[in-house]
């Protein structure tokens, strides 16, 4: 569904990704990991043609460059890590841009649209704050009014970042349960996580970044060593397996 | 009857029909008084009924009298006409820009238009023997060739900065042509006059064929941006958000920078700069009925025709026969209008 081969980024100065390749099947869920500033957000922002790039990214087997802007939103819908709430935007005038890319330039919102949202809102529980101003959500709330949003794009591909950066323990779980609840419609997700446990409970394949790079890739069980996690994270842990999975824990020096 | 279905899917809110019909009713008012309030004073009736004996084949007859109807309409309606056509591109114009920049403190002087604008009239005026007519040719000029330096300008920093960069070069251009338009007017004190009554702004002198000349551009650029309504709503998730939604915002930023940039050079042509009310009349409008572009876009354009119209008939009777620079009534009326506004919407939203 996704692939990404030797794709470079530079940003300025400095080489945000240096000859990254790695794909994503059509339904699997992918999370790409690893420390700041490796360059997991810019995989996403590359693959959504907001940065540019050299290599070559395929997105549903067409390259993602051939793709108009409308196209690439139809195709892959993001959740930002810190999405913007103007003011004045009720959550279901907000889940209605998600229709954006079938609307045109200067055209209205179409009763399928109306009811696309509407089919959004419902799927995330969100009927009763329908009404409500985005910027009156709680943390947790707008999560799930950012998820209807994009969910409303009717892409086949969803791309997370960072998607449980401003939420609780319990808030975090309840979304990764969600966006997991949505794979049931054949849902490919790209993922960036920074909590390694959840990352490797939730995500079928995991891609480990460091400075631009794909350092190892694949099943949870085996990227999650002790030996890469120690060394791509300079951090000192003990990482536990059981039937329940893996588990990173952080050990005091 | 048969009943609505039950899911007819979530609606944006857009303009309340009330608040559309509220304001439609202020611009026909103002109209009515701007058309009827001077030192010979018309009912609204008067005013109505003269207006449909001049349709062809009504045969309706108007109570006026020769002079009335002269004054009427080759005097007041001219003026009323411009001071609605400037009036409601300055706030739809300022309504947009402050859209598509994400700014609510941008007028549409933001990419030096003002500026621009009083060069091109200062030039004409200072070295253009007399010839009156050229003013508003020269100001719009000088206000597209300054919108598009400071676009250029703006550009240039690099698509990831544009929107913090095209404000600087808006202020840079501005910098720039101001001191050029100060040194030249320095230079000929004989013409200060002139210069500074086109700098302060206002309809005294506005005719059908001002009318003529402005509407077109002020027509085409608020068909324009009034489609752009929704487009500006989305653009206000930000530049990165908008895009991954598939709206190419370059070209959207570009197409309404253009159309409000044309229709406002054409209103600061044959009515001089007036201030305040690309920011007051799209505020007003978010404080009272949505911050949704969709509400404000429209709004403003109807709102600023008939704040203007208002404005111009108060900078024309408070001091009769003496005219008050409009600019001065705007900021005068506006700023305690605005303020109260500001303390009422306290809490809400």
């Amino acid at each position: 569904m996704i692939e990404l081969h030797d794709v470079s980024v530079r940003l300025g100065d400095t080489q945000a990704l240096d000859g990254v390749s790695f794909s994503v099947a059509s339904g699997e869920w992918v999370a790409a990991i690893g420390p700041n500033g490796a360059g997991k957000t810019t995989a996403l922002r590359a693959l959504c043609g907001l940065v540019d790039y050299s290599g070559e990214i395929t997105v549903d087997g067409r390259p993602a460059r051939s793709l108009s802007r409308r196209e690439l939103a139809r195709l892959a819908a993001l959740v930002p890590q810190i999405p913007e709430t103007p003011p004045g935007l009720t959550v279901g005038e907000y889940v209605l841009l998600g229709r954006t890319p079938y609307i045109g330039y200067f055209g209205a919102e179409s009763r399928d649209d109306r009811l696309a949202a509407q089919r959004a809102i419902d799927r995330l529980e969100l009927a009763p704050l329908a009404e409500r101003f985005l910027t009156s959500l709680s943390g947790g709330e707008l999560q799930r009014a950012v998820l209807a949003r994009a969910l409303a794009q009717d892409a086949p591909i969803l791309l997370l970042d960072e998607p449980t950066t401003a939420l609780d323990l319990g808030r975090q779980q309840q979304a990764l349960e969600l966006v997991h609840g949505l794979r049931d419609a054949g849902l490919t997700i790209l993922s960036t996580m920074h909590d390694l446990t959840l990352a490797g409970q939730y995500a079928d394949r995991l891609v480990l970044l460091d400075r631009g790079g794909v350092v190892a890739d694949g099943p949870p069980d085996e990227v999650l060593s002790t030996a890469n996690v120690s060394s791509y994270y300079g951090a000192s842990v003990r990482v536990v397996r059981d039937e329940d999975g893996v588990f990173v824990l952080p050990v005091r020096r | 009857m048969i009943a609505e279905p039950v899911q007819a899917g979530v609606r944006a809110r857009g303009v309340a029909p009330a608040w559309a019909l509220c304001t439609v009713v202020f611009l026909v008012a103002s109209l009515l008084v701007g058309l009827g309030v001077g030192a010979i004073g018309i009912s609204p009736g008067a005013i109505v009924v003269s207006a449909l004996a001049h349709v062809p084949l009504l045969h309706v007859h108007s109570s006026l009298g020769n002079v009335q109807d002269a004054i009427l309409w080759q005097l007041r309606a001219p003026r009323v006409v411009v001071a609605a056509l400037v009036g409601g591109m300055l706030a739809i114009a300022g309504a947009s820009y402050q859209g598509v920049f994400r700014n609510p403190l941008v007028d549409p002087y933001l990419l030096g238009v003002a500026a621009g604008a009083g060069l091109g009239a200062t030039l004409v005026i200072t070295y253009g023997h007399a010839s009156a007519q050229l003013v508003p040719i020269a100001a719009f000029a000088g206000a597209t060739f300054a919108a598009i330096c400071s676009y250029v300008l703006g550009r240039s920093a690099g698509p990831a900065r544009t929107t913090g960069a095209l404000v600087l070069a808006g202020v840079t251009v501005t910098a720039f042509l101001t001191s050029v338009q100060t040194f030249i007017q320095q230079q000929r004190t004989d013409v200060l006059r002139n210069v500074y009554s086109f700098i302060l702004g206002g309809f005294a002198t506005a005719s059908w064929h001002d009318a003529a000349v402005a509407a077109p551009y002020i027509g085409v650029s608020s068909i324009v941006l009034v489609l752009h309504r929704r487009v500006l709503d989305v653009l206000a998730l930000g530049d990165e958000e908008a895009a991954s939604l598939g709206v190419n915002v370059g070209r959207v930023r570009l197409v309404v920078c253009a159309a409000a940039t044309a229709g406002t050079a054409a209103a600061v042509a044959v009515s001089g700069l007036i201030g305040f009310v690309g920011i007051i009349v799209p505020h007003t409008i978010r404080l009272l009925v949505s911050t949704s572009y969709r509400a404000v876009v429209p709004l403003s354009l109807l709102a600023g025709a008939g704040f203007l119209v208002l404005t111009d008939v108060i900078a024309r009777t408070v001091l009769s026969p003496q005219e008050l620079p409009i600019g001065v009534i705007t900021a005068f009326f506006g700023a305690p209008f605005f303020a109260v506004v500001l303390r009422r919407s306290r809490g809400r939203r």
